[in-house]
């Protein structure tokens, strides 16, 4: 017994003693993840992101993470963790951190934040989002060229006006090439859910959609696709692994040159708050290789990638109408960012009833 | 060759008292090998998930609020496990209680009064009550096993909340996500000090297990409790009746979970959300079992357990580690704790050679 209690002591002590403080130049930028940083997914595109960061800037700063932060009062006490442990820059990657990084950033108002995919703001705490919705145009208008039906299938999350947007995108898309063009829509209600988007994926298929397209983020509804032998589109990450002969492109969230530009402005003393909202021109969002489709619509995708990203195309341009055939936007009118940030209609075209 | 655990005749005391320690002992052990493979400094990746959650006024409010609900319901289901009723569905009772509770400032937002707080913890707790009673009445009166509807009940509760965000309680204002309107500030659990955000769910944790643990130790009910759940028929020659103990004990570990659900809405997330738990009412079956049972034990296992979770965050900061290695480190701690208390009762017997089932001509 006594051994035990004089090794408790030692413990003890050593503990005591191994204070660590090591002074450091480097500027710290810090992120929070919802998810694993190797979920195949959007996390991992976040951490990919970082990565570039770290590389990109490797002599001036370093970076730190805590993953798998729950959203609600942990998110709250991870923040403040960082916020605390020197971190100069904190970048909160999930839309339910919104809250807790506002609370945070109001108690450390010289740390600067920033939030993704949120739309509160303050004069430390900036947000940033991608414009997804300009990739899922030119899916939609591959989607229309490759279904022999005309119809398609969409694997949605939840029902926020991020999501809605992307489905109104692709459809917009889509009609342009066939203006009788339809999309089925299922809500798996997860973003990560291999199983329940499986599901989903073999009961679009059976309702007869020949071409397939998902807004969550397992690899799973291209594996189905894959099996029944029809095209899909891949999300957040380049899924061809998952479907070699399947995927048509992907969505690839490419955060890095984002976090990039914004650390360099931190170093630089430069940095302001702002509501960042970039989209393919700049680089936050990249098209995987345009595969498994004739060169014809090869060639008509990446026609549609350069007009969008030389700004000539905005994809929600009248006339465009609502899901109940009222008028939306007038010929050659331009949806303003704030309507499409609190979208919550479906456009013509969609063949489901948005819950409400 | 079998291995056997055996009843100890008697429980040493000493053993008792020094168990938890001796569990410490070999997780900074093994936790240290662990670390050291890893090639990280165990000194201060220990240092980081024991000591530094303790040593800053805002960790140490952060572990009252991870702990507040943690010890809330574990007290109220040790009441249930001494009595022999095995409510594992506080999950769902915490949510249904943190939903009667928010009925008040989301759908009567309107309403300010003084009142409106003591109000929803009324709810909260009536909540919570009322659907522990539907296990309990399936039991009382149907004789159903009540691990099995309690368990399944939970799914229930969060498929309702889940329903409710989404729908008639979504936030006009919220842009469609899937939440209810913020609370109005005079709804919301206040800080118990004013050096950090710890709200009184962490006071009412520590209210309930002291009156808890009076109630076991000195007055007849807890008497009753104890022998009802040692020994049915022995309690029966007492005049208690198990049919009421049912209803009892389980109604109390319901409007305690419901209490944990609608402090921890009201002191630290201040609207609903399709999730607001992290699996507190799942976590504090182990916490109840940490603190063997016991309410003031429970409150210690209660705050040991929000340590691990703080630690693990710390020690993924310091030393630039996943959180994997974390949660094998948590894991540890809790199979030590756990197999330590359990080999205070139990001694383990090698039985090298087992005759007994062997066909003859093959033993060695």
């Amino acid at each position: 017994m006594k051994k035990l209690v004089f090794a408790l002591a030692a413990t003890a002590a050593v503990l005591g003693f191994s204070v660590q403080a090591s002074a450091q130049e480097k500027a710290k930028i810090c992120f929070v993840y919802v998810g694993s940083k190797t979920d195949g997914g959007w996390t991992q595109a976040h951490d990919i992101g970082r990565q570039e960061l770290e590389k990109a800037l490797a002599d001036k700063i370093e970076t730190q993470f805590l993953e798998n932060v729950p959203e609600g009062p942990d998110a709250e006490r991870a923040i403040e963790r960082l916020a605390r442990s020197g971190c100069g820059l904190i970048f909160t990657t999930s839309f339910g951190f919104m809250d807790a990084t506002v609370k945070i950033a109001a108690k450390f108002p010289d740390v600067k934040f920033e939030h993704a995919t949120g739309y509160k703001t303050a004069p430390n705490l900036a947000t940033y989002n991608s414009r997804f919705y300009e990739g899922r145009y030119i899916q939609g208008q591959i989607a229309a060229k490759i279904s022999q039906k005309g119809v398609a299938g969409y694997i949605a999350s939840f029902p926020i006006p991020e999501v809605v947007m992307g489905i109104n995108s692709f459809v917009t898309g889509a009609r342009t090439v066939n203006p009788d063009f339809k999309i089925k829509v299922v809500w798996a209600n997860t973003w990560f859910d291999p199983g329940k988007e499986a599901d989903a994926a073999k009961a679009l298929i059976d309702q007869g959609v020949d071409v397939l397209t998902q807004h969550t983020d397992t690899t799973a509804p291209m594996q189905v696709a894959a099996e029944r032998g029809i095209k899909a589109f891949g999300q957040a990450s380049d899924m061809i692994k998952a479907g070699p002969e399947t995927q048509l492109t992907a969505i690839v969230d490419t955060w890095g040159a984002y976090y990039i530009k914004r650390t360099q402005a931190f170093i630089d003393g430069k940095w302001e708050t702002t509501s960042s909202w970039d989209g393919l021109k700049d680089g936050i969002l990249t098209m995987a290789p345009y595969t498994n489709m004739p060169d014809d619509v090869k060639a008509m995708a990446e026609a549609t990638q350069k007009k969008i990203e030389a700004g000539e195309l905005k994809p929600f341009t009248g006339p465009l109408k609502k899901q109940d055939g009222s008028d939306w936007l007038k010929d050659g009118e331009v949806a303003e960012d704030g309507v499409l940030l609190g979208m919550n209609f479906y456009v013509e075209g969609v063949d489901d009833k948005l819950p409400q | 060759m079998r291995i056997e655990l055996e009843r100890r005749p008697e429980v040493s005391r000493l053993y008792s008292i020094l168990s938890p320690f001796i569990a410490l002992a070999l997780t900074i052990f093994f936790g240290g090998i662990m670390f050291l493979l890893l090639g990280k400094d165990p000194v201060s990746a220990l240092y980081s998930f024991f000591i530094e959650p303790l040593m800053e006024v805002w960790s140490l409010h952060e572990l009252a609020i991870k702990a507040a609900p943690l010890i809330l319901i574990a007290v109220g289901l040790s009441v249930c496990y001494r009595s022999n009723n095995w409510n594992i569905g506080a999950e769902g009772q915490f949510i249904m209680g943190a939903i009667a509770g928010s009925i008040l400032p989301v759908v009567f937002y309107e309403w300010h009064s003084p009142l409106v707080l003591p109000l929803m913890m009324l709810l909260g707790m009536l909540g919570g009550a009322l659907f522990a009673g539907i296990p309990a009445f399936l039991k009382a009166h149907l004789n159903t096993n009540e691990i099995l509807s309690s368990l399944m009940l939970v799914y229930v509760a969060q498929l309702f909340l889940d329903w409710l965000v989404r729908g008639p309680w979504r936030n006009p204002g919220g842009m469609n996500f899937p939440e209810t309107r913020t609370f109005d500030p005079i709804t919301i659990l206040p800080e118990m000090i004013t050096s950090g955000r710890a709200h009184w769910g962490f006071g009412f944790a520590i209210i309930a297990a002291v009156l808890i643990w009076f109630m076991m130790r000195y007055t007849l009910k807890g008497f009753e409790i104890t022998v009802l759940g040692q020994s049915e028929r022995a309690g029966r020659f007492a005049g208690f009746s198990s049919r009421k103990m049912i209803w009892f004990s389980m109604l109390l570990s319901g409007a305690l979970a419901g209490l944990a659900g609608i402090a921890e809405v009201s002191g630290a997330i201040q609207q609903l959300r399709p999730v607001i738990s992290p699996g507190y009412g799942f976590t504090a079956i182990i916490v109840a079992f940490l603190g063997r049972l016991n309410p003031l034990g429970i409150v210690v296992a209660g705050l040991v357990l929000a340590l691990t979770y703080l630690g693990g965050e710390a020690v993924q900061v310091s030393l630039q580690i996943s959180d994997k290695p974390i949660k094998v480190f948590q894991g540890m701690l809790l199979f030590f704790v756990l197999s330590c208390d359990t080999l205070i009762h139990y001694k383990i017997r090698m039985m090298w050679f087992d005759l007994s089932d062997k066909p003859v001509g093959e033993v060695r």
